[in-house]
């Protein structure tokens, strides 16, 4: 098991080695002077000279290369040009509250299309599984950033029920912050999820270790929440994992909405201003968060499923 | 009869197909007394399994009970309450499955898999592991206390199977119900659960209903045997006279076919030409008719399970006209 996490972290860091690489020479491969276009028509040749040796430009692009990989390892992720501030402290100053809002939106929308799958599978073709099944296809068909608009014209400004943009400050009203962006977010995640889980079950339901259980009387409440669901939630696993990018795209959204900081904003802020540096920097902490989150999943399958261990 | 403990009615089951109703069970009466072993045989598809997941209603959702009763201490168990039937799985009767490498759960360790179905005892939990390991011990698992913490896939499937059996045995059942439990294991070990059973048989004066397609083994292990065709008894019987004196063609065909049999152990029934007729579409008459050898105009007509000694019965037309003359 040891084994298996430093060989999947591993992997993880070769797949963000070559992620970060393609990206820095794709950026250097976009036609045009960084250096021109971050200090504006009117730089003197002499600032565009300690600015391109500041950047290293003037250095062969494998040099340019390592020295920004070196400094990746340094947790060096470069200075923003107008602020001067470090990009890192930048990023990781705004990373949690993405982190924060993605966590809660995950984690209710799980947890509901978890019980609704389940609860759906053991009652097939009932009243409650069409229900639900309607449910999630309409949760399904509902678009993050229309979910955002509307609950916030409904809840925030209409009924005032939760605040409309910010973030918070302290536990309680941090939370109450987070009520609408995570239902923007998760919403469809429920559905999804519940169709998934449902699916799942319904195979394991049908594999005979089941009737097993059965056999020995076990009750149909512990069948259905260990036996067949421990089975069953291993796809949910691997797919929230996978589903990390649209997560962080659909927080993107969210955070511009409701006016939350986070990564999202501070990308688009970065964009429209040209900061590459910042730009750059929570390009890649987000891949870094998606590779982290495929591997997580990974792992957590292998704790939950001892044949994926045994394959190791 | 007093010491009946299951009693099998007059049982008709089908399966709903896209084919039109599939008449797994036809007919099926045949009774278990206390303290008996008996045996079932039959081609692969008679319905040998149908008949033992029938019992407890451990069915398919597309089977049908059409008709009959299955009673379990004088009571019905197919219009038995869920709660009833739950009551009874596992502690009165238990069932070994036939595919020993899907029985247990993937996820859960045998040793919590043994604990769990322990539920309705009280002991803690140190308790329950310890018997189960003792279980283990039990059908040759060595070192019990270390296997608990293993997960299915780490055991062979002859291990599979045996745990299967040490779980079942486990409540120490009135009923126990194995489905072709010794097909998955070599002759050493065939051999010792026969003698494992055969001694649990005595300590605890159980029953068990052993379902095999070794006519070897059933001819050790049981008192008598009941011979299925297609969905429906056609012999059965005390061992003795069934296996020396077959009063149904098929039987006889089984047993001539290959008489090394029932002295070898086999992989399968000893197959006998022609097919097995289709049981969503029956022809009338006498099922066993087209492979028949002795097949004449009566067998147009279904004949009926009739007494041939106290305890042998056979379903032909032959044993009519052999009592006519
Ligand atoms: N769920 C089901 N739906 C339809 N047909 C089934 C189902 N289960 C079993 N059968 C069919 O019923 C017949 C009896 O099967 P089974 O009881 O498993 O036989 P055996 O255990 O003697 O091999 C076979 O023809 C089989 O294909
Ligand atoms: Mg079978």
């Amino acid at each position: 098991m040891v084994k298996y996490t430093i060989k999947r972290f591993g992997l993880a860091a070769l797949i963000l080695l070559v992620a970060v690489t393609t990206m820095f020479l794709m950026i250097r491969a976009v036609p045009g002077d960084p250096v021109s276009i971050m200090l504006g028509p009117r730089a003197t040749p002499e600032l565009k000279a300690i600015l391109t040796a500041q950047m290293a430009l003037d250095q062969p692009i494998w040099r340019q290369l390592l020295i920004y990989l070196g400094g990746l390892l340094r947790g060096d992720l470069g200075v923003d040009v107008f602020s001067q501030r470090s990009v890192s402290d930048i990023v990781f100053q705004q990373l949690p509250y993405t982190l924060e809002l993605i966590l809660v939106s995950i984690g209710w929308s799980a947890m509901l299309g978890i019980a609704m799958g389940a609860y759906a599978a053991a009652h097939p073709n009932t009243m409650i599984d069409r229900v639900t099944a309607a449910i999630s296809v309409s949760f399904i068909a509902a678009p993050a950033f229309v979910v955002a608009l509307l609950t916030l014209l409904v809840f925030a400004v209409k009924l005032q029920w939760f605040p409309a943009i910010g973030a918070g400050e302290g536990f309680a009203d941090r939370m109450s912050h987070l009520v609408l962006p995570s239902i923007a977010i998760g919403l469809s995640w429920v559905g999804y999820i519940a169709r998934l889980v449902r699916a799942s079950m319904l195979e394991v339901m049908g594999e005979s270790h089941i009737r097993t259980a059965r056999a020995f009387g076990l009750s149909e409440p512990r069948i259905v929440g260990i036996y067949a669901l421990r089975i069953a939630i291993l796809p949910v696993v691997t797919v929230i994992g996978v589903g990390m990018g649209f997560l962080l795209s659909s927080a993107v959204f969210t955070e511009i909405v409701f006016a939350r900081p986070g990564l999202g904003k501070l990308v688009i802020d970065s964009i429209t201003t040209r900061n590459y540096p910042v730009v750059m920097g929570s390009v890649l902490v987000s891949t870094a968060l998606f590779v982290i989150s495929t591997a997580l999943a990974d792992l957590i399958n292998a704790i939950l499923d001892p044949r994926a261990r045994a394959d190791l | 009869m007093s010491d009946a403990l299951l009693e099998i009615d007059n049982l008709c089951v089908d399966y709903e197909t896209a084919r039109g109703d599939l008449k797994a069970l036809r007919d099926i009466t045949f009774n278990i007394n206390k303290g008996e072993i008996v045996g079932i045989v039959g081609e692969s598809g008679c319905g040998k399994s149908t008949l033992i997941s029938a019992i407890l209603r451990l069915i398919a959702p597309n089977t049908r009970f059409r008709n009959g009763e299955i009673r379990f201490k004088g009571e019905d168990l197919l219009t038995a309450s869920e709660e009833k039937i739950r009551s009874l799985r596992g502690s009165d009767i238990s069932i070994v499955f036939q595919d020993p490498m899907q029985t247990h759960n993937p996820v859960i360790s045998i040793g919590n898999q043994m604990v769990d179905i322990q539920h309705r005892s009280k002991a803690p939990k140190a308790e329950k592991r310890a018997y189960a390991a003792k279980m283990l011990a039990a059908v040759g698992i060595p070192d019990p206390d270390a296997r608990l913490n293993q997960y299915p896939h780490e055991f062979s499937g002859g291990m599979r199977q045996r745990i299967a059996i040490a779980m079942a045995l486990m409540s120490e059942p009135d009923l126990l119900i194995a489905d072709e439990p010794t097909t998955a294991l070599d002759a050493t070990l065939e051999v010792q659960i026969i003698e494992r059973l055969k001694n649990l048989q005595k300590d605890f004066g159980c029953s068990i209903l052993f379902i095999s397609h070794h006519l070897g083994v059933i001819a050790e292990l049981c008192d008598r045997v009941v011979v299925m065709y297609a969905g429906a008894v056609v012999e059965s019987g005390t061992v003795r006279e069934v296996f020396h004196n077959p009063k149904h063609p098929y039987t006889k065909r089984l047993i001539e076919c290959d008489p090394g049999h029932i002295k070898e152990r086999a992989r399968v029934l000893p197959t006998i030409p022609g097919e097995v007729p289709d049981l969503a579409n029956l022809p009338s008459g006498c099922i066993f008719r087209d492979r028949c050898l002795q097949a004449m105009d009566r067998c147009t007509s279904v004949p009926p399970l009739t007494d041939i000694t106290e305890s042998q019965r056979a379903a032909c037309w032959l044993n009519h006209m052999e009592a006519a003359e």
